[in-house]
C-alpha cells in the first residue's frame, strides 16, 4: 500500500466531487471470513493454543477478522468471558467480529462484549439440502419416451439441456422450464417446454413453447424447417413446408396478442 | 471381445437380409468366426439367401424354448467354415421370442464367436426391438427415399432409448448408416434422395452405399449372397463396408454415374 500511494502525488489536493448523494448508504454484501471453531470454554488453553498457531503464520492472519463458532461449546456448562476471550484474541492480531451457534446464554453474553450474532448454516448442510432439491426436480421431470439418463443436464432446477438428435416418434417436455436443444429435432418429433425453446440446431419436427399458457414464451432455433410450432396453444401448421424466405433461416417465434411472429434472426 | 451387430431400418424391403447375408459372409471370409441369426419369426428369409434352406432341422424358437441346443440348430455355411447361421422359424409365433431367452442365447455365442449379426424383422414391434436390444453397434439400412429415411430415424431414437446400453445408461451403440439400392444417375436428375440429403437428416456415420443392381436380385435368388459375386459393384460395395465395420479407412466408391463408352452407347448395355 504504501509504495502504491507514492506513485500518485498529491493525493491530498485531489477534491472531491460535490454530488447530492447521502453521505452514508447501506447496502449488502457478502464477504468471507475466517471461522475460529472453539471447542474448549478454558480461556488459558485457547490462548496457548491461538499463540502457537499463529506464531507460524501470524502475517497471513494479521487483522483477519473472524467469526467465533461456538457450535461445539454451546451445551458445557462452564460460561465464556467473552470479555476475556476477545482481549486474547485481539493479542494475537485478530479481529473478533461476532459469534455464531451460541446458546442463549452465550449469546447473551457476547453481545453484551460488543460482538455481533450471526446465523449460520454450515456449508455441508447447505449443500447437502441443495442436492436433495436438485433430485426432487429430476425425479418430477417427466421425459415421455427419450430414456438417455447420461444426455440431459440440468443446469437450473428446471432449464433441460439435450446433447442428442431428437428422432422421429421421440417426444421431449421440459416441465416448468425452457428447454435448450444442442442437436437436430427430426421430422416426426415433438419437443415442449413450459418456457422457452431454443434449437441450436435445424427444427424439422414439432415445437410447442408456453405449454402451460405462457404467452411470452418464445422459439428460437438455428435452421427453421419445422412441420408445427405453437406458443401458449396457438399454433401454425406448415403444410407445404415453411415459407421460402424462412426456410433454413435462424429464427425467432413470439406471440403478440394472437398473432404467431417469425422473425429472422441477425439479418 | 464378441460384437453384436444389429441390421435394422424400420421400413420393409430395403436390404436388411441382403445386407445381414453379405457382411457375415464378408466377416467370415476375412478370418473372424461368425453366426448371423434371423430374428424375423414366421418369415424367415436369410436361409433362402444363405441358401441353406433345406438344411434348418432345429430353429432359434427351438433354442429359446429349450428344445434344441445351440451346437443342433447352427447351420454350418456351406462355403465358409466359420460363418454359421441360426435360422428363424417359420411356423411359430412372433412373439415366442422372449428378451431374457434371446440374452441367454447370444451371451453363449458370444463365448464362442467373433462377430454375431442380428437379421432385424421389419417395423418397431417387438421383433425388431427384440433384435437390437442386445446390439453393440447397429447397421441401419436405409433405401434414398424420403418414407425409408423416416423409418431409419426411429428405428435410431429407439436405439438409443430402448436398448440394453440405453438402458443400463452405458456407452450408446455405435450407429451406422448403410444406403442401398442407390442409383447415381436418378440422383443427379433429382430423381432420389443424395448421400448428403440423407446423412444430413439421419446425423450418423456413413459406412457404405451399394448400388442398385441386378446381381443383388440374382445372387437372392440363386441362394448366395452377393458379397461372393467379385464382379459386381454391389459385391465390392460391401467388400468396402465390411472394411470400414473393422476399422479400414477406405473411400467410397460407386457413387457416381457410370460412365457409357461410345460402343455401349452405340449399341445398348
Amino acid at each position: 500500500m504504501d509504495t502504491m500511494g507514492a506513485d500518485i502525488p498529491n493525493v491530498s489536493q485531489q477534491q472531491l466531487p460535490i454530488t447530492d448523494s447521502p453521505p452514508v448508504v447501506l447496502k449488502g454484501s457478502v464477504f468471507t471470513l475466517s471461522v475460529l471453531k472453539l471447542y474448549s470454554c478454558d480461556i488459558n488453553a485457547i490462548e496457548q493454543e491461538l499463540t502457537t498457531r499463529l506464531s507460524s503464520a501470524l502475517d497471513f492472519f494479521k487483522n483477519a477478522p473472524v467469526i467465533l463458532d461456538l457450535e461445539n461449546v454451546q451445551s458445557q456448562s462452564s460460561v465464556l468471558d467473552f470479555t476475556n476471550l476477545t482481549n486474547i484474541i485481539r493479542k494475537c492480531k485478530l479481529i473478533p467480529v461476532g459469534i455464531c451457534n451460541g446458546s442463549k446464554e452465550q449469546t447473551e453474553g457476547a453481545t453484551s462484549a460488543g460482538l455481533a450474532v450471526l446465523t449460520s448454516q454450515s456449508f455441508d448442510k447447505i449443500v447437502k439440502e441443495k442436492n436433495i432439491k436438485d433430485d426432487k426436480a429430476k425425479a418430477s421431470s417427466t421425459q415421455a419416451e427419450v430414456n438417455a439418463p447420461n444426455s440431459t443436464v440440468f443446469v437450473a432446477d428446471t432449464t433441460k439441456v439435450i446433447h442428442h438428435p431428437i428422432r422421429s416418434g421421440q417426444r421431449v417436455y421440459a416441465k416448468g422450464g425452457d428447454l435448450i436443444l444442442l442437436a437436430a429435432v427430426n421430422a416426426g418429433a415433438e419437443i415442449m417446454a413450459d418456457g422457452n425453446i431454443h434449437i441450436y440446431a435445424p427444427l424439422r419436427g414439432r415445437a410447442l413453447a408456453g405449454l402451460d399458457g405462457n404467452e411470452h414464451a418464445r422459439i428460437f432455433c438455428h435452421s427453421f424447417e419445422a412441420e408445427l410450432v405453437a406458443i401458449a396453444g396457438n399454433y401454425r401448421v406448415f403444410e407445404d413446408n415453411v415459407p421460402a424466405d424462412l426456410y433454413k433461416k435462424s429464427v425467432q417465434i413470439y406471440l403478440s396478442g394472437e398473432q404467431l411472429n417469425i422473425d429472422t434472426l441477425g439479418t | 471381445m464378441a460384437k453384436v451387430i444389429v441390421v435394422t431400418s424400420g421400413k420393409g424391403g430395403v436390404g436388411k437380409t441382403t445386407t445381414s447375408a453379405s457382411v457375415a459372409t464378408g466377416l467370415a471370409k476375412r478370418g473372424h468366426k461368425t453366426v448371423v441369426i434371423d430374428f424375423d419369426v414366421g418369415l424367415r428369409n436369410l436361409d433362402l439367401i444363405m441358401g441353406c434352406e433345406r438344411r434348418v432341422v432345429y430353429d432359434f424358437i427351438n433354442v429359446i424354448q429349450g428344445e434344441a441346443n445351440l451346437k443342433q440348430s447352427l447351420i454350418r455355411d456351406k462355403r465358409l467354415a466359420n460363418l454359421d447361421i441360426l435360422p428363424a422359424s417359420q411356423t411359430r409365433d412372433k412373439d415366442a421370442l422372449s428378451l431374457d431367452a434371446v440374452g441367454k442365447v447370444l451371451d453363449e455365442l458370444r463365448t464362442t464367436h467373433d462377430y454375431i449379426i442380428c437379421d432385424s424383422p421389419a417395423g418397431i414391434e417387438s421383433g425388431a426391438i427384440t433384435a437390437l436390444y442386445y446390439a453393440d453397434e447397429a447397421l441401419v439400412v436405409t433405401n434414398p427415399e424420403v418414407s425409408s429415411v423416416r423409418d431409419s430415424d426411429r428405428i435410431l431414437g429407439i436405439l438409443s432409448s430402448k436398448s440394453k446400453r440405453a438402458e443400463d445408461g452405458g456407452e450408446p451403440i455405435k450407429e451406422h448408416l448403410l444406403i442401398t439400392r442407390y442409383n447415381p444417375t436418378r440422383v443427379k436428375i433429382g430423381e432420389m434422395l443424395s448421400i448428403e440429403d440423407i446423412q444430413d437428416l439421419l446425423g450418423i456415420n456413413l459406412v457404405g452405399v451399394v448400388p442398385e443392381s441386378e446381381s443383388v436380385l440374382q445372387a437372392s435368388n440363386a441362394g448366395v449372397p452377393v458379397i461372393h459375386d467379385d464382379t459386381s459393384v454391389s459385391g465390392m460395395a460391401y467388400h468396402d463396408i465390411v472394411g470400414r465395420i473393422l476399422g479400414e479407412d477406405l473411400a467410397m466408391r460407386f457413387l457416381e454415374p457410370e460412365k457409357r463408352g461410345f460402343l455401349k452407347r452405340l449399341f445398348g448395355t
